[in-house]
């Protein structure tokens, strides 16, 4: 929290530049402190914390089925990302087989996550850098995603449909139907964006060598995911560490070597059509059958045998009373949420509480990157700088 | 997947390299955890990250647990991950309660500066060679560290 850059005594040049926290283009509330040299940019700070919630040590007093709804509040752009990679967290301490028709339908809602998360990022960037008309249309395509997670999961945004153990319900009737009718209309949404963007000389200018970064460097930095990728990485952990039956899926890797803003941008607009991609073909191929896993001690009861049975009735009691107690030990898991690796690091010590719950969140690792991106350029750059590299401040703070 | 932590290929040149380094190894669903005597610690970093076999040189998280009131209290925790090799590791080193003080690994993996600045801030531990450790979450003149077990989650200090 406040940091400066002292003045140096007698020079007159130096101008010290606080921007934000309420500055707009920083996405939620960063803040940088900017040393200036003229219009360029000598050193950078970031200030960060302004939206610190204690995610973390609240953990340690929620069960761990009540952990999945705060998860959604971290990364509020893709927060099906965020119930997958605790759920799984979870999944794997327990030693829990998830059925395939959830599995299916967790990629399925996440690549939906991700072109949602990606259509916010391309509007706001593009407004960033003054192009007003491709954030209106982003946020139109973002809105029939939207509607989609709110018929599946009630919620547009706070969804917490994932649960440990499977799905919270069946999706509704006709739910596909919508997903289909969004899947046949989206790449002409793409081409549209693209028209707009792709090959306009504005948008080239400044994007086009802005913001460089070397593979060597964005790996020393800790960068992942697109911001990775657009500096020459293939690692994309859902072909590298599949985990929610990835591995049947048939996509491809987007990357790029410029290591600019420009590349970042068309890594991200590809990944979009690759997400199209897998999510079409878990359209095609789901399976039926279960939507929890069968473990009674874990996963609540339905409703019906909750009121008939007594077995049901008294894990019932038991769940929502107690919790289960998964086994003493740690795991660490990692999915590629839309801004990278997002890691949750689960400690349990038998209790039905986590002993401790640590979030990797990507975009805290990827804001230590920025100054290395801005230092050295112009005070307009630094604003594509925060855009590309994509952070949502309720990760970033926890 | 081995069953046997001691197939790791890490731990086995670690074995071989700093014998003395290593407190203890774990094996919890495929997931290798090595204890490292905090002495070594930044040799054994160093070495995990340039050993052209392994090359851990994406240092994906740093974090700690408070064992409170055991003692030693303290668990640092890093999470390396090798792209070339596909493989993860879990470095573990224990610390004491009493003033807990590590070296800071941002000369090695720059990616740990803004980690090691929130483990200062929410639990204490200072990091001796940390360019600019500061409080990262909480306000500048903030008492206490609130990621402590004995930091209450409700009510007044």
């Amino acid at each position: 929290m406040p940091v400066t850059i002292e003045k140096v005594p007698g020079a007159e040049d130096q101008v010290i530049l606080s921007m934000g926290p309420q500055h707009p283009s920083t996405h939620g509330v960063l803040r940088l402190v900017l040393e200036l040299e003229g219009e360029t940019v000598i050193r950078a700070l970031v200030d960060i914390g302004y939206l610190h919630t204690g995610f973390e040590k609240s953990y340690e007093r929620l069960t761990y089925s009540q952990g999945i709804t705060l998860t959604d509040r971290m990364d509020y752009l893709a927060p099906l990302s965020n119930n997958l990679g605790f759920c799984l967290a979870v999944e794997k301490l327990l030693d829990l087989e998830i059925p395939a028709r959830a599995q299916w339908i967790r990629v399925l809602l996440t690549e939906l996550t991700r072109i949602q998360s990606h259509l916010v990022w391309l509007g706001t960037h593009a407004i960033d850098l003054g192009a007003m008309t491709v954030f209106l249309y982003c946020f139109r395509e973002r809105e029939e995603i939207l509607n989609i997670f709110e018929a599946v999961a009630g919620q547009r945004m706070m969804t917490s449909y994932f649960r440990i153990g499977g799905l919270a319900l069946e999706p509704p009737l006709g739910w596909l139907k919508r997903v289909e009718s969004f899947a046949k209309r989206f790449p002409a949404r793409i081409d549209e964006y693209e028209g707009l963007l792709t090959r306009n000389p504005i948008w080239l200018s400044r994007t086009k060598d802005v913001g460089k970064i070397s593979l060597e460097d964005a790996i020393a930095y800790g960068l992942s995911g697109p911001s990775l990728r657009g500096s020459g990485s293939d690692w994309d952990l859902r072909k590298k560490q599949p985990y929610s039956s990835y591995e049947k899926f048939d996509f491809d890797v987007v990357s790029r070597t410029e290591g600019d803003v420009y590349a970042r941008y068309q890594v991200r607009v590809a990944e979009m059509r690759q997400s199209l991609r897998i999510v079409n073909q878990a359209m095609e191929g789901l399976p039926e059958g279960p939507i929890k896993a069968d473990a009674p001690h874990i996963v609540l009861p339905d409703r019906e045998s909750m009121k008939t049975s007594i077995e049901g009735l008294i894990y019932h009691f038991k769940l929502v009373t107690e919790g289960f107690h998964p086994p003493v030990g740690e795991v660490y898991q990692a999915v590629e949420s839309p801004r990278g690796e997002l890691g949750y690091y689960m400690v349990s010590d038998g209790s039905p509480r986590p002993f401790r719950c640590h979030v990797r969140a990507p975009s805290f690792a990827n804001l230590q990157a920025l100054p290395k991106l801005i230092e050295g350029r112009l005070i307009a750059d630094v604003v594509a700088c925060i855009g590309t590299i994509d952070i949502v401040l309720g990760e970033v703070d926890r | 997947m081995p069953h046997d932590v001691e197939a790791n290929l890490a731990l086995q040149k670690l074995r071989q390299a700093f014998p003395e380094a290593i407190e203890e190894a774990q094996l919890f669903r495929d997931e290798v955890t090595i204890y490292i005597a905090a002495p070594h610690f930044l040799r054994v970093a160093e070495f995990l990250r340039d050993d052209p076999a392994l090359q851990f040189s994406f240092l994906a998280d740093v974090t700690a647990l408070d064992r409170y009131p055991q003692e030693p209290r303290f668990e640092l925790v890093y999470q390396l991950l090798s792209m070339t090799a596909n493989q993860r590791l879990r470095l573990k080193v224990r610390l004491s309660g009493d003033e807990p003080r590590f070296p800071s690994v941002v000369s090695l993996w720059p990616s740990a500066n803004l980690f090691e600045c929130e483990v200062f801030d929410l639990f204490g531990v200072v990091f001796e060679g940390h360019p600019f450790l500061r409080r990262l979450l909480m306000p500048e003149k903030w008492e206490g560290h609130p990621l402590r077990k004995d930091y209450p989650t409700e009510g007044y200090r």
